[in-house]
């Protein structure tokens, strides 16, 4: 049953999303892009534009998407799909919820011992990992094209990767107006 | 029920309300989300409401960074249960959650009808590669923060040659990380009040 399948999932989204919003992308992409096959590569990369573009955090925007996207693409009409995303969503949070509460009831004061603080020291560099991970899993040819099958497309998409890294990495746009200006280079250079 | 009963009842009906609207509010305006929200939080917390006093918000943040999950939803979560214990949590939770749920909603539905328009699948052929690259930017700057240096620097280009080729879940390689630097913690970091010369470069 997808639901079960969809509610677990997001469950363990939300338990082992460390990292902020984009180390939970990573999590998000593998159970369902890669394990599930929930959605395609182009619409994850899709629903994180979308999600970046619009209010809100992107870890609870991304999931809300995927879980109306996993249900639609299942085959099921709008509505059900509306239920598709409640779950996904709900699932995310609840982890949160239970292990928050836990924390200002009776963890507080363990919160800053070694054995938490080395805990936390591990995760850190592998949740440098997990997001150079998801970059190259989103490399594909359905986001960036190949050489052989369309040559123009694939080197503007090369050219607006590097770009948009450059960007927002030194001279520091603003993401959202970079996908902005993205958008814009992809309607006149690639419609 | 006797009148300052009602009071009584009124005024915490009113705190989850007022809460449940000042999450939604902070929902609303965390634009690419994050980090980005931290101000709006303490403006709205800490200055007007008074929920938290400056220097719970400071242990707070650390708290809701290093944990798992949606930082927004675990400082929601943990001003709310402040506030009125779980139910004052819940409603905190889905006061964050909701603004974001109703939007993407809208746009869900509406975008799978002009998803194959040609103008709008052209701006997403350009914003794919773009989407790409910033992902790529906070892997490098996670990578600053974490402090790799030589020695740990394989740990992140194993992970991600792991999860990349082998198809490992990343649920692992949290796992294996949180109980490497547990056991690392135990048995090797004994002379904590000395931090390795690595460390230290400016």
């Amino acid at each position: 049953m997808i639901f079960v399948k969809l509610f677990i999932t997001f469950f363990e989204i939300g338990i082992f999303g460390f990292g902020g919003g984009y180390g939970m992308l990573s999590l998000i992409q593998h159970e369902t892009v890669e394990h599930w096959h929930w959605l395609s590569s182009s619409e994850f990369t899709d629903i994180v534009a979308i999600s970046q573009m619009t209010p809100g955090p992107i870890g609870i925007n991304s999931a809300t998407y995927c879980g109306y996207t996993a249900i639609y693409n299942a085959g099921y009409g709008h509505w059900v799909a509306v239920l598709g995303s409640a779950t996904a969503t709900f699932a995310l949070v609840l982890p949160s919820l239970i292990l928050m509460i836990l924390i200002s009831r009776m963890f507080m004061k363990y919160m800053h011992t070694r054995t938490v603080t080395a805990i936390f020291a591990g995760l850190r560099p592998a949740v440098v990992g997990l997001l150079a991970a998801a970059t190259l899993l989103l490399c594909t040819r359905e986001n960036f094209s190949t050489p052989q099958e369309d040559l123009w497309q694939f080197c503007i998409s090369c050219l607006l990767f590097v770009a948009s890294f450059y960007g927002v990495k030194v001279i520091k746009i603003n993401p959202i107006h970079m996908i902005l200006y993205s958008a814009v280079a992809g309607l006149v250079l690639l419609y | 029920m006797n009148s300052e009963e009602f009071a009584t009842a009124r005024k915490v009906s009113n705190i989850y309300w007022d809460s449940f609207k000042t999450f939604f509010k902070i929902g609303i305006f965390t634009l690419g989300g994050g980090y980005a929200m931290i101000p709006l939080i303490e403006e709205e917390v800490v200055n007007r409401k008074q929920w938290v006093s400056k220097d719970e918000m400071l242990d707070l943040i650390a708290i809701a960074q290093s944990c798992p999950g949606v930082f927004a939803i675990n400082i929601a979560t943990f001003v709310g249960y402040k506030l009125n214990k779980t139910r004052g949590a819940i409603a905190t939770t889905i006061g964050t959650a909701l603004p974001s749920f109703l939007i993407i909603l809208a746009i869900a539905m509406f975008f799978s009808q002009f998803k194959d328009n040609p103008v709008v699948a052209a701006m997403f052929r350009g914003i794919r590669p773009a989407v790409v690259a910033l992902i790529a930017v906070p892997t490098f700057n996670l990578g600053k923060r974490a402090k790799l240096n030589m020695w740990t620097i394989w740990i992140p280009v194993v992970s991600a040659l792991l999860i990349w080729w082998m198809g490992v879940s990343p649920i692992w390689i949290i796992i294996a990380a949180g109980l490497a630097g547990y056991l690392y913690g135990k048995f090797f970091a004994s002379d904590n009040q000395h931090p390795s010369p690595n460390t230290q470069h400016p």
